[in-house]
């Protein structure tokens, strides 16, 4: 076992992927994040999993969120081998926020994608199971955007 | 002679049943696609969402501390844990020390509300396996427990304890020594709860090579809390991330140990919930005998505006992990509040493990999860 | 001319001829009324027994439960909640008679009968004391092997008809134990029928009678009959789908299984049925294994026809109600096999086990010229 600060993590990607990793964010927030493209989520994602020295084999969370002018998807991933932890984030354009499944890399994404793609509209490229999950199939809007517009009836049914 | 019957007339079909969302066995409003040949599942794939309630969203809307309230609705068999939890989220947020006797509260009520939502359970599981009397016992013991809470804050359900920088109330006077009372009376009731169900044959027969779940799957598949370390993978978050007062205290993290089938089946998970009970009467006297006097409720003023920041706290509940992502852009409320649950994680491995088991065992395996449907559709 | 009441019951001598002398106008009347009358009245007095032992039953059953489970039970209607049976009565009668709309009506309305009189037709050869049995069939116990089997088709027509995949499920596997436990419940009945070398309950219970009081009994003639009774206690749980064999219903999964969609009175039937067909295996245990009515160190027979049978009828009570309370005791104590379990116990342990075991009492009766042990101990001392 042999854990290692966020940021030493974090030159350990810069190695790997150089300019692939755009930037380490760490004011302010807890853990830290590495920002990275949102096309290269997947390689990222797998060489964190699988490097000897990061072993994160624990997919923790992940979660949207919508700043207005663009969305972030967080992932919070832990290594229960070496015990240190850290965030990855990606942003994505407000107008077609789409990035490429994790799912292949943690089996814990399936769910927690489907969740995030169900309340923040995020839309997942790849997934093996790209359904909403918590709202019904045919419910118009994701409700976690800032911009969701209340409905005012459900099948006819007054909400 | 007859003709042989072909193939074709031969041919079965399989079919599809819901199960849920009003089902006995469900804990809740869970819905299950069932696909079956005959009494063989050969799909479960669950619904989820009948129980929304857009808590994340609501969570935008109120002010930081009124959010409590709807921490209880989490997950209603241990509020408490759900109050700290996000309690610890805010303040870590923040960066608020609370004082050290808040601490030991919290500590204290979370591990009495793990006892009284494994009792429940243990007590549902049981009944889901068709013996009925056990659910009743674990009701019993679980009212002492409700009985100590209403005591500490007046609620015997949703309880809206814990305040950022602190919690609501000083614990009242006789309230230690009546909780030292439960535990001298509760401890003894585990080993008659092993007399009396644990290992009956029947019961085993039900629960070993169910469900079997391998730690590196486990972990895989998100799993926490109980779930995990049925699968005999020691990882607990009080001990692995360690926060609060937990450093302090003496226990053990319970794993399963194939104590009767396959290491991971629905009986390490059942074994887990018993022995983790004993855990948790010990941290619990470990409290009663440390806790520190002096203030419960650092200062935090009035309208509570933590700075622009980012952090995600997780905290052991008795479904898992309850980790909250909480985001404030230096405003009254949170810009965005994300919760994370054990149950809903649980849920994700569910259509895997469920490929090929009987409906009976469907029941075993939701029940062995112990999930609550509150904490999956929030 | 030969009395008519002995035409018709020719092994009801006691009873019969005591009606007779009171009322000596019944030799007049003709023979198809005296039967008719003789039926009807026997047909309610066995159906207020199962509704009175039902009722009671039921509340047992609910003080037991409270026991066992440390609260109270019913204890509003009534003092001690002893009235209770009556107001759930009143309840099944008055709700409303639903039917799901996809039902196929007349199989619906027809199964939960079915059911019941599968599982009450078992009263008949019940030899409830020395003089009282409705019909002392030569092919008693046959003829309760028999109908019981109409259960399976009431369970199996009641979950088709509801139309409603769970409680399909539910008729199959009640159709599937009924039909798998008949075989073990059956072969363990036939070392009993093999010592009284009858049939007939009555005569079943008679062979059972003898100066050593409990030691008369079949349960202790010997080892094998030791054995085979609780084989049967065991499948007879598993046929009349109690606990911890109660698949077919199986609230925790199936939610009721075939019962699901009946209520009011159409589920009282079910509920009527399951306890009348209790009854009727812990009544043929008691026949064939605990001494049926025998009065220990008494001969019933000698008291007179008044105190012999009621005596008698305390006793064979007694013993059922004894049996039947193991049953509910079993019931809040243990949990549910599986299915496969299920069918895995009867047709791998307890049909071999069953057949072994005959095996062993005809050969004991072969070799030991019908003797039981304590028969033979008996001889020892002269």
């Amino acid at each position: 076992m042999k854990t290692l600060s966020a940021q030493e993590i974090f030159e350990k990607l810069k190695g790997k992927f150089g300019d692939g990793v755009v930037s380490l964010q760490t004011e302010s927030v807890n853990p830290p994040f590495a920002v990275v493209p949102p096309g290269s989520i997947q390689e990222v994602c797998r060489f964190l999993k699988e490097d000897p020295d990061l072993l994160f084999d624990y997919l923790v969370c992940i979660s949207g969120v919508d700043h207005k002018d663009k969305f972030a998807v967080a992932y919070h991933v832990y290594s229960t081998e070496h015990r240190h932890r850290i965030g990855v984030k990606a942003m994505l354009p407000h107008d077609n926020p789409v990035i490429p499944t994790v799912d292949v890399v943690w089996k814990a994404a399936i769910y927690l994608e489907r969740e995030t793609y169900d309340l923040m509209g995020i839309v997942f490229e790849g997934s093996c199971d790209p359904n909403r999950i918590l709202l019904p199939d045919d419910w118009e809007g994701h409700p976690l955007r800032k911009d969701y517009i209340y409905p005012e009836q459900y099948h006819g049914i007054k909400i | 002679m007859t003709e042989p019957i072909s193939k074709e007339a031969l041919r079965t079909d399989e079919w599809t049943i819901n199960m849920g969302p009003h089902h006995p066995s469900t804990h809740g409003v869970l819905r299950l696609e069932l696909t079956t040949d005959g009494e063989i599942v050969s799909k479960a794939r669950p619904s989820l969402g009948y129980l929304h309630r857009g808590l994340e969203k609501i969570g935008e809307r109120v002010a930081w501390a009124q959010f409590m309230p709807f921490t209880d609705r989490l997950d209603y068999l241990a509020g408490m844990n759900c109050n700290c939890a996000y309690a610890w989220a805010v303040e870590k947020l923040a960066g608020i020390e609370i004082p050290e006797r808040a601490e030991w509260i919290r500590v204290l009520v979370c591990e009495l509300n793990r006892i009284s939502s494994h009792l429940v359970a243990w007590g549902s599981f049981c009944a889901d396996m068709g013996a009925f009397t056990p659910l009743l016992y674990g009701i019993r013991e679980r009212e002492w427990v409700n009985d100590l809470f209403e005591m500490v804050c007046g609620q015997r359900l949703t309880y809206n304890y814990a305040r950022i920088g602190g919690v609501s109330h000083d614990l009242p006077p006789g309230f230690l020594e009546k909780t030292k009372e439960f535990c001298d009376y509760f401890e003894p009731l585990i080993d008659e709860y092993n007399r009396l169900i644990t290992y009956n044959k029947i019961l085993v027969h039900r629960l070993k090579n169910i469900g079997v779940i391998s730690a590196r799957d486990a972990i895989e598949w998100g799993l926490s809390g109980p779930n995990l370390r049925g699968s005999g993978f020691a990882y607990d978050i009080r001990r692995a991330e360690p926060y609060s007062v937990y450093p302090k205290l003496d226990f053990n993290v319970v794993v399963g140990h194939a104590d009767r089938g396959t290491l991971g089946d629905c009986f390490d998970r059942y074994l887990v919930r018993i022995d983790e009970m004993r855990e948790s009467v010990k941290i619990v006297r470990q409290v009663i005998d440390r806790i520190p006097d002096g203030p419960v409720m650092a200062k935090v003023p009035r309208v509570f505006k933590p700075p622009a920041g980012e952090c995600y706290f997780r905290a052991e509940s008795p479904r898992g992990e309850t980790g909250f992502y909480l985001i404030s852009d230096g405003g009254t409320n949170a810009y965005r509040l994300k919760i994370r649950t054990g149950s809903y994680m649980a849920m994700n491995i569910f259509e895997k493990i469920s490929k090929g088991v009987m409906i009976s065992d469907i029941v075993a395996l939701i029940g062995s999860f112990d999930i609550i449907l509150p904490e999956t559709d929030r | 001319m030969e009395p008519v009441a002995a035409t018709v019951y020719p092994n009801y001598d006691s009873v019969g001829r005591a009606i007779l002398e009171a009322f000596p106008i019944i030799d007049f009347l003709p023979v198809w009324l005296v039967a008719l009358v003789i039926m009807v009245v026997v047909a309610a007095c066995a159906i207020v027994f199962i509704l009175v032992f039902e009722g009671v039953g039921s509340l047992v059953l609910r003080k037991l439960a409270g026991d066992i489970q440390s609260r109270v039970g019913p204890n509003r209607v009534g003092p001690y909640g002893c009235i209770q049976f009556l107001a759930d009565g009143v309840k099944l009668i008055l709700k409303e008679d639903l039917k799901p709309a996809a039902c196929d009506r007349v199989l619906f309305r027809l199964a939960p009968y079915l059911a019941f009189v599968g599982s009450c037709a078992g009263l008949v050869v019940i030899p409830f004391a020395v003089g009282m049995i409705a019909a002392d069939l030569d092919i008693g116990i046959y003829y309760v092997m028999a109908v019981s089997s109409l259960v399976s088709i009431g369970i199996l027509l009641g979950g088709w008809a509801s139309n409603n995949k769970w409680s399909l499920v539910g008729a199959m596997r009640g159709a599937a134990q009924i039909v798998s436990f008949e075989i073990p419940v059956a072969m363990s009945i036939i070392p009993v029928i093999l010592v009284a070398g009858s049939l007939s309950t009555q005569e079943i219970v008679r062979s059972q009678g003898g100066l050593f009081g409990i030691f008369n009994w079949n349960l202790f003639h010997n080892p094998f009959l030791f054995f085979s009774f609780f084989v049967y206690l065991t499948a007879a749980q598993a046929e009349t789908c109690q606990t911890p064999f109660d698949l077919p219903e199986c609230e925790s999964e199936l939610v009721q299984g075939f019962m699901t969609e009946y209520s009011g009175i159409r589920f009282g039937y079910f509920f009527l049925g399951e306890f009348g067909e209790l009854f009727v295996v812990c009544a043929l245990a008691t026949a064939g294994y605990l001494g049926g009515w025998h009065i220990p160190f008494l001969d019933a027979g000698n008291l007179g026809w008044f105190w012999g049978n009621l005596l008698s009828l305390g006793v064979f009570l007694t013993k059922t109600f004894t049996l039947v309370l193991v049953s509910m005791w079993l019931r809040w104590t243990l949990p549910r096999t599986r299915v496969d379990q299920l069918m895995r116990m009867c047709w791998k342990y307890l049909v071999p086990l069953t057949f072994f075991n005959l095996l062993g009492v005809s050969l004991w009766l072969l070799i030991f010229d019908g003797k039981g042990i304590p028969a033979m101990i008996a001889a020892l001392f002269g």
